[in-house]
């Protein structure tokens, strides 16, 4: 029954890793069991909330459908590596703040990930294009409007950090 | 300038933001270092006897450590959770006997990771010989097939099904209910059953050591979850400590601890090693109870110039598998049966009924909803009848403004409000006539795509009295004369942003800035009463007793700081920058807390066991009745004819819960809120088959809509204070549901109203408008 390890490479927040891990292991459950990185939540079975996104190679990625194995060799970013070293925000996460885009918080990492990644490809993004970019990602708490105005904040505040804290 | 009503960021919000929330499977607590992970076996019939449960092959499998049946459990057995329920209908641990729904634990299996106990858990063998499947109120009330042989019956609670009238000298009132009315309108309207789907599931986590059971859960209510963990342990409270840390989303099914969480707990006892365990998305939407699931036949009746006589409200409650809080919905759903409107009779029943479904609990709203959504259908079908605007009809029945309390006939006591005003207020600013003028308009031209107004005027209740909670006030100098408050409460927020709320009631009454405050809750070794967070109590009822503990803090402040003030206490006020006390007439000279502090300890008012100087006050603060928030929402729609498809386009919603003394995290909680709501009208629905299987089981199935699914909101303010608490404040958390969904309904109904069809039931899918188009007499709209 046990299946024999397989070592992975992985690239995670900057810092470069190796480890042994079983083939069927998820990328999400690599993340929380073997780095202990617990911010990238699992909030379902079937890849629809969206609260396990990551960034693998820059690209967002439910990380409850991508096994470990297949992140071997390449760069995984995690909500863990948002903030800078002593804790201040990115302005992602102040626009999240400032416009009360959280609630329980739990869904936050995944939104977070997939709005770097929005943010990342279009950096002026209208009220639409965040909704439809946002659909993989579910939240039960903020119905949505104060997420979307979350990241507008953001990419209206991109240039500089005059916004208010 | 006060801080009280301004929009202050969320304390809470940096850790989250950075993904350092404490849930429950988040947690590195080294108490927890050499856990084995619990996952349960769970049933796949509906209904059946149980043979036998083999468990060997399980137990050869790698990692495993235990495997539990019920025969293992010796847990004292739970009470019936439902009012009145028969003893026989109380829910096992384990069941030994009789699987009563898809979904039900059977039997627990320990192992070093989630995979392995995952692994053996599929290698139980579980003998199950099927019984008749009960599914559906209807099948319920038959008693064909008894869930419960021993009770007799299926119905489960005290309410006996007879009429009740609630009303002052009603009790010998036999005149018939719709005497003098023109016409009774009458209808069968099903409120079905929804899931709460946080997007955290149930999680626990425990150790036991020495006699002494610590256990983390996700929870809405961490004193309730350890008096009955330790009820079911047989350990007195000081035996057990529960912590509830960041909980992901709550919404009713996380009020109670379910059997599984106290089966961690159990289980960490048995094989003297921590215990963890977090539910699956599948395991929870076919094991964690759900909400709603009412049955309800209304009769209305009035006079054609619009005045409402008489309603009647007869509920038949679906409460699952056993009886749980679920099975007493309807004792809400009852008393608010009339809602806003000034009806002279009222009379309502109910009935409680098991079937082999996932129990029902409370969910966003827990039997308020059900009450708005009876009173307002039959609202809009009277109207129709007497081809009069809903709007107009419920203007002309509005309970007038009060502000002293007001007894409904259905044996509600509202504390003030001024309905009609709320409704003037929501009708213009959607403007509502401008609405109509379109859609006569393109019913006139015969547009494919029609538009539909709906109107929802609506009370609530919240903060239930007569109620207590804690706090208490702890403010303390540091070395380099700083000072900080830490403030701990009873509530147990999960979202609603209590730490922000409460540091601004402390900030505004002490002057210490909200960044030098601390708010600590759920922790029961240092909480040590708590009514937790739910029927949108957390700030009235939390907040009120923070404000009186700050407020006795301030007293003894206050009397440390008079004599070197060299003034009265009542001379003496507060100063926020720096923070300290000050002599009304000399502002300029200002005493730090650092130095009150001191004085206070040298009076001998402070803690003495406290390294630091410190003042402490407790206060358990109580109050004799709820308060009830209302308001009143506007939906506009589009459907297409050809498709069925509904499209939302605006929802104007005024919520009136008092005095806002945090417009943010009031509109945050009116805009979840209303997404709930608005998802009951045009989503969410939790189905089984006729065998009882769940069909809705994943989030693939189940309906919670993505942001790309839900229009902006456009909110209306108002604010009338309450008298029943020194905030003035009305509960805000549940408002948004119970207005949106009648509104969402009514406006698809009246998109269509010209077409013969006055009612359907919810969700309004695109499948069953066009199944309503395509036959408007059909009864289809039922059978989904």
């Amino acid at each position: 029954m046990a299946a024999s390890l397989v070592e992975v490479h992985i690239r995670i927040n900057g810092s470069s890793t190796t480890t042994e891990v079983e083939p069927r292991q998820l990328l999400v459950q690599h993340l929380r069991e073997d780095h202990h990185l617990r911010g990238t939540h699992v909030g379902c079975d079937t890849s629809n909330c969206g609260a396990c996104t990551v960034l693998l190679d820059g690209k967002a990625v439910k990380s409850c459908t991508v096994l470990a194995v297949q992140a071997d060799g390449r760069e995984v970013e995690t909500v863990e590596s948002l903030a800078a070293p002593d804790g201040t925000l990115n302005q992602l996460q102040e626009g999240f703040r400032f416009e009360h885009g959280l609630q329980c918080g739990f869904c936050t990492p995944g939104m977070l990930m997939a709005c770097t990644s929005l943010l990342a490809n279009n950096p002026d993004p209208s009220e639409l294009e965040i909704r439809q970019s946002l659909e993989g990602n579910l939240c039960r708490c903020t119905g949505y409007e104060m997420i979307v105005r979350s990241v507008r904040w953001a990419a209206e505040h991109r240039a500089g950090r005059e916004g208010e804290k | 300038m006060s801080v009280l009503g301004t929009s202050v960021r969320r304390i809470e919000d940096p850790r989250l933001l950075r993904g350092e929330g404490q849930y429950v499977d988040s947690l590195t607590d080294p108490l927890l270092d050499g856990s084995v992970r619990a996952h349960f076996v769970r049933s796949f019939l509906a209904h059946g006897q149980i043979l036998g449960i083999d468990t060997s092959e399980a137990l050869s499998m790698p990692g495993v450590t235990a495997v539990f049946t019920s025969a293992d459990v010796d847990l004292v057995p739970a009470a019936p959770g439902g009012a009145g329920a028969p003893e026989s209908m109380a829910r096992p641990w384990l069941p030994a006997e009789r699987v009563r729904f898809v979904g039900e634990p059977v039997a627990m299996v320990l192992a070093e990771t989630s995979a392995q106990a995952a692994d053996a858990a599929e290698m139980v063998f579980v003998d199950v010989d099927p019984l008749d499947p009960v599914v559906g109120i209807v099948a319920g009330l038959s008693d064909e097939t008894l869930l419960f042989p021993a009770a007799g019956t299926n119905r489960n609670s005290r309410m006996d099904g007879g009429w009740d009238r609630f009303g002052p000298d009603r009790a010998d009132d036999d005149s018939p209910l719709f005497e003098g009315c023109d016409l009774v309108v009458r209808r069968t309207i099903i409120n079905q059953r929804l899931a709460g789907v946080s997007i955290e599931g149930r999680a626990s986590a425990a150790v036991f050591l020495d006699g002494h059971l610590t256990q983390w859960i996700s929870s809405q209510h961490a004193h309730g979850a350890r008096s009955q963990i330790a009820r079911a342990h047989g350990l007195s409270e000081e035996q057990l400590r529960v912590i509830v840390g960041d909980v992901g989303g709550g919404f009713g099914p996380k009020i109670n601890p379910s059997p599984e969480d106290v089966l961690v707990g159990w289980a960490a006892g048995k094989v003297g090693r921590p215990v963890r365990w977090a539910e699956t998305r599948s395991e929870n939407l076919t094991s964690q109870s759900q909400g709603r699931a009412q049955l309800q036949h209304v009769a209305i009746g009035g006079t054609r110039d619009g005045r409402v006589l008489a309603f009647e409200l007869d509920i038949r409650q679906d409460s699952g598998a056993y009886p749980l809080l679920g099975s007493s919905l309807p004792f809400f759903t009852r008393r608010m049966a009339g809602g806003p409107y000034d009806i002279e009779r009222i009379r309502t029943r109910a009935e409680s009924v098991v079937t082999n479904t996932v129990p029902i609990e409370a969910y966003r709203g827990a039997g308020r909803p059900e009450a708005t959504a009876a009173i307002e259908r039959a609202m809009d079908l009277f109207a129709l009848e007497i081809d009069m605007d809903p709007a107009e009809v419920r203007r002309r029945n509005l309970i007038p403004a009060f502000d002293e309390p007001f007894k409904t006939d259905s044996g509600a006591v509202y504390d003030c409000g001024d309905f009609d005003s709320a409704l003037r207020a929501v009708l213009a600013a959607s403007d509502y006539e401008d609405w109509r003028e379109k859609q006569r308009f393109r019913r006139e031209n015969q547009w494919r795509r029609v538009l539909g107004v709906g109107v929802c005027t609506y009370v609530e209740i919240t903060g239930s009295g007569p109620a207590t909670e804690f706090a208490r006030v702890v403010v303390t100098a540091g070395d380099d004369g700083s000072v900080t408050a830490e403030l701990f409460t009873g509530a147990s927020p999960h979202g609603q942003g209590l730490h922000t709320a409460l540091a601004m009631i402390a900030s505004e009454t002490l002057g210490i800035p909200i960044g030098q405050i601390r708010v600590s809750h759920g922790d029961t070794s240092t909480v040590p009463s708590g009514g937790g967070t739910m029927g949108s109590r957390s700030l009235q009822m939390g907040g009120s007793a923070i404000r009186g503990a700050a407020r006795d803090v301030l007293a003894m402040a206050k009397q440390a700081a008079a004599e070197e003030l060299e003034a009265p206490i009542d001379d003496i006020e507060v100063c926020e920058d720096p923070p300290g006390l000050f002599r009304a007439d000399t502002p300029e000279r200002i005493v730090p807390w650092a130095r009150i502090l001191e004085l206070a300890s040298d009076a001998g008012l402070t803690e003495s066991d406290t390294a630091l100087p410190t003042l402490s006050v407790e206060d358990v603060y109580s109050t004799d009745g709820a308060t009830y928030p209302f308001g009143a929402h506007v939906a506009v729609v589009e459907v297409d004819l050809d498709t069925g498809e509904v499209v939302l386009l605006k929802l104007f919603a005024g919520d009136d819960a008092g005095r806002i003394l945090n417009p943010m995290l009031a509109e945050g909680q009116r805009h979840g809120g209303i997404a709930q709501g608005v998802s009951q009208a045009l989503f969410e629905s939790v189905l089984y088959d006729d065998q009882g299987n769940p069909i809705t089981s994943t989030l693939a199935d189940y309906a919670v809509p993505s942001a790309a699914d839900l229009p902006d909101w456009d909110l209306v303010a108002m604010e009338t204070p309450t008298p029943m608490n020194p905030l003035g404040a009305k509960g805000i958390g549940e408002s948004g549901t119970i207005g949106s969904t009648p509104a969402v309904q009514s406006a698809v109904v009246d998109a269509v109203s010209h077409l013969g069809i006055d009612h359907m039931d919810m969700p309004l899918t695109s499948f069953r408008v066009w199944s309503a188009l395509a036959d408007p007499r059909s009864d289809i709209s039922r059978k989904g």
